[in-house]
């Protein structure tokens, strides 16, 4: 049994130590926002929060989360940042296929928490790039991200 | 033309044959389930295309798979337009799996999403359903009122009665029964686009929401009591099988349930798919080693296409003959030949490969993000051995497509699998490399294009050859040979609205024992890069601009010849760039719309850098024009990432690139500003899924001829 914080709640896992924590995250807790995509930590589809900081959970062992606190795209809708977020992707009609979509924005609430500045379209797509959207919506979740941080700072989305 | 067709006169049945739809008033809960049930069972019951329940809600089914290319939203805007619905009241769920009902009829009636073949084969008949629904619901109303129905008009989901008296649709479903006759429609009578309401509006598409905060169930995300996950050992190389097994290693890991033999490899099924990937991976397999696949060595194989691509006494089949190109060529003033190549690029849908199923006695049921219903029915039926009305297949959403998703072949693995295990469920995942290497590529190709200029510098004859792998030939043997082994989407684009009299188009056929299959655009995503580079490379030669060559191509085709002059617009087109940078012009015309394309790049260590894309659309009624921007955009950054960074190296049959750290595909930072202007006409919609992807790499091909760089004539581009 391994226990850790996952979005607040504290969770005993029964699952070998060495299983990724992104199929502890989908199977056995079934929350299923995040997704598998390559399983090398290339395409960012299974972006979680690891004590707040972006990490590729398909290349995260369960072990290395004991006792730490993971946030996943459930998660982080509930809180204030995740929903500005949600409205700025809806107003942007981001998402194509969408499968991409939790790991942006796993991605994009770090750069925005993180950033001291308004962001340029450029340090917007810079800081987004660990994460592939094949569909292609990179300009669309630019917007959204612009979109979000102007929200955060008082301004509309 | 229709009948009515329920026992309790409650639902009855619009429009005819493929598109026939079922209306239903007032079912709700259980009822509704049981009707939407009964469609997937098909015959005579009838459907829940549309059920109009009496608080208003309108539930409508979308037929096509969803793959982000917004067919759920627009589907039920078709529907909604003609009923004349409160689109605020539209809900939208997914359609079973029963092409009786729901195929599309441009796939003779398959339930097949793909092609670029959905708004251009619905588009008719779901509206021309849809008004008849609306007549019956206003007699209904009308009569309801105790008014006679040609003083009655509909809006916004309720009948309205000259004298200001109304009833909702939710109020009229509660009392209305089906009519003894439907009334008769026919197109005339379809509202003109002048009168839309709902198509052609930016309506929020219905699956956003659920892909923003993480709900939206894929394929991957289905979830049942007793689900057990399988992992399976795939040959190494296309077309091997298993010549002999251990599975003791594999057996004896703790967790797995079960280990499966299947013709082409192993599965291993356990409580979850971590256990299972660890114990397919102490699995001692020997495989055959007589695959054809061995002989391929992309390299060489590429040079025996381009070799054959010249050897012009190697005609192949005729896939277009319009005059005697060859003739027409032999005596031209002037001729400009080229040799172009592309290589075998591979799909990357995000969401690999996956399928759940589960059996029961006779019965199976199916949930798999894919594009063919119809094709997982036929496959599952041939393969492993269920009769088609035992079949039900759920799409699911799908976590890209691009023509990955056609193929059947991680149905039949689920399928396959659960029929060892009767009872249990069981989920497939591939990983992603067992998706790499084993996807169905886009086919490898050389083409030979010959153009005859006359006296004033015009193109009057075209030869253009194409050596490739089959699709067609592959995925549907007896049609291919019907169709005199000519294999329409590998060939797709070669036909071609410019005024060429004189136009010869060949195909020479290859099979070399790599899968080839459906990418994203197929044909004209090479057969475009060909045509338009050449194009280019002729106004050049005879020392007319770009836009204004191709606009004199274009004299029988006022529409291209509308997007080719606002395109030059839009991007200042003949006006100075800054130092460094220049622009390229191409244009598309495949599935009925028509595209031009300026690209402004620069050069950076010997690859271009692609700064802004402007792109003019005419795809004829665009029903979500912000949709429309978006698909061209993805398709021109699907087909940017191609043309920079992607290709498939085989040796001796062995995929060099299995993941996504050597196979490269465009990350955010190299997306350039995309600036999309449609320019909606009055006519029938074409396809926007995929019209993006043809024209952008040969656009930014003769920008880097404009800056001075070689001509590109290879998929990907060679570092200059």
């Amino acid at each position: 049994m391994i226990q850790l914080t996952v979005n607040n709640e504290r969770v005993s896992i029964d699952a070998p130590p060495d299983t990724p924590l992104l199929w502890a995250i989908r199977e056995q807790m079934n929350l299923t926002g995040t997704k598998y995509g390559c399983g090398i930590a290339q395409c960012g589809a299974c972006t979680v929060h690891l004590d707040g900081e972006p990490v590729r959970s398909c290349s995260l062992p369960l072990s290395a989360a004991a006792g730490r606190s993971v946030t996943t795209i459930e998660g982080l809708m509930k809180t204030d940042a995740g929903k500005v977020l949600e409205s700025a992707w809806n107003a942007a009609q981001a998402p194509q296929c969408g499968y991409c979509q939790s790991g942006q924005l796993m991605t994009a609430a770090h750069l925005l928490r993180t950033a001291k500045k308004p962001l340029s379209r450029t340090e917007i797509l810079d800081g987004m790039n660990g994460n592939i959207c094949r569909c292609g919506t990179y300009n669309q979740i630019a917007e959204a991200v612009a979109g979000a941080q102007k929200a955060m700072s008082g301004g509309k989305a | 033309m229709s009948q009515i067709t329920s026992p309790s006169r409650r639902s009855f049945l619009v429009g005819s044959g493929s598109a026939a739809i079922g209306v239903s008033f007032g079912l709700a809960g259980a009822e509704l389930a049981q009707a939407q049930a009964q469609a997937g069972s098909g015959g005579y019951a009838p459907n829940a295309w549309v059920n109009i329940a009496t608080d208003g809600t309108v539930t409508l089914m979308s037929p096509a798979a969803e793959m982000g290319q917004g067919t759920m939203t627009a589907m039920p805007m078709l529907l909604a337009e003609e009923l004349d619905l409160d689109w605020k009241m539209v809900r939208v769920i997914q359609a079973p799996s029963n092409a009786k009902i729901f195929g599309n009829p441009r796939f003779g009636g398959g339930m097949t999403t793909g092609a670029s073949r959905t708004v251009q084969g619905y588009y008719e008949p779901i509206r021309l359903a849809g008004l008849q629904a609306r007549q019956v619901v206003l007699q209904a109303g009308a009569s309801a009122m105790g008014v006679p129905a040609a003083e009655c008009r509909t809006e916004l989901g309720q009948v309205i009665h000259s004298s200001g008296k109304r009833m909702s649709y939710g109020q009229i479903a509660a009392v209305a029964k089906a009519p003894e006759q439907l009334p008769a429609v026919d197109k005339s009578q379809l509202r003109p686009m002048s009168q839309f309401k709902i198509i052609g509006k930016d309506i929020d598409r219905v699956d956003v929401a659920a892909k923003t905060n993480g709900t939206a169930r894929f394929g991957i995300d289905q979830r049942m009591p007793g689900l057990r996950y399988a992992a399976i050992l795939r040959a190494p190389v296309q077309g091997e099988t298993p010549t002999s097994v251990d599975d003791a290693a594999a057996r004896a890991v703790k967790g797995v349930q079960q280990v499966v033999r299947l013709p082409y490899g192993v599965a291993v099924v356990a409580d979850s798919w971590h256990t299972a990937r660890k114990a397919r991976d102490v699995l001692k397999v020997e495989w055959s080693t007589t695959a054809k696949a061995r002989q391929h060595d992309s390299d060489k194989v590429l040079a025996e296409y381009v070799a054959r691509a010249r050897k012009l006494d190697d005609t192949g089949v005729d896939f277009i003959k319009h005059g005697d190109a060859a003739k027409s060529i032999a005596g031209a003033t002037r001729t400009f030949a080229t040799t172009c190549t592309s290589e075998m690029v591979s799909h990357i849908c995000m969401e690999p490969m996956n399928a759940t199923a589960v059996v029961r006695g006779e019965q199976i049921e199916i949930w798999a993000p894919a594009q063919s219903a119809s094709f997982i029915i036929g496959a599952v039926g041939g393969v492993a051995g269920f009769k088609p009305e035992n079949i039900k297949a759920n799409i699911t959403l799908l976590g890209g497509g691009y023509g990955r998703r056609v193929e059947p072949d991680f149905a039949v693995d689920a399928a396959l699998v659960a029929k060892a295990m009767p009872g249990t469920p069981v989920q497939v995942i591939w990983t992603r490399e067992d998706d790499i290497v084993h996807d169905k590529y886009r086919n490898m190709t050389a083409q030979h294009l010959v153009a005859g200029v006359d006296a004033q510098g015009r193109i009057t004859s075209l030869l253009h050859r194409v050596v490739s792998e089959g699709i067609y030939a592959r995925v549907a043997p007896p049609a291919f040979k019907a169709a005199g082994g000519k294999d329409a989407p590998v060939m797709e684009g070669t036909e071609i609205t410019y005024s060429i009299p004189d136009h010869g188009v060949q195909f020479m056929i290859e099979q070399r024992g790599v899968n080839a299959g459906f990418w994203r655009a197929v044909g004209p995503g090479y057969t475009k890069f060909a045509l338009e580079t050449l194009v280019d490379e002729v106004a050049r030669g005879v020392g007319v601009d770009p836009v204004e060559y191709r606009i004199r191509l274009l004299d029988k085709n006022p529409r291209g010849a509308a997007v080719m002059r606002e395109v030059a617009t839009m991007s200042g087109w003949g006006k100075p760039r800054q130092a460094g940078r220049a622009l390229g012009v191409a244009f598309s015309d495949a599935w009925n719309t028509m595209v031009a394309m300026v690209v402004e790049i620069s050069m950076a260590n010997g690859m271009p850098v692609v700064h802004q894309v402007w792109a003019a659309v005419d795809c004829g009624v665009a029903l979500q024009p912000r949709n429309v921007r978006a698909q061209i955009e993805g398709s021109v950054i699907f087909g940017l990432s191609a043309a920079l960074h992607e290709k498939m190296s085989f040796k001796a049959g062995v995929p060099q690139e299995t993941n996504l750290d050597r196979y490269r595909v465009l990350r955010a930072s190299e997306t350039p500003l995309i600036d999309v202007k449609v320019m909606v006409t009055d006519n029938h919609p074409g396809g926007i899924g995929e019209a993006g992807l043809p024209p952008i790499a040969p656009a930014i091909a003769n920008a880097m001829v404009a800056l001075g760089a070689p001509r590109q004539r290879s998929l990907p581009f060679t570092r200059v």
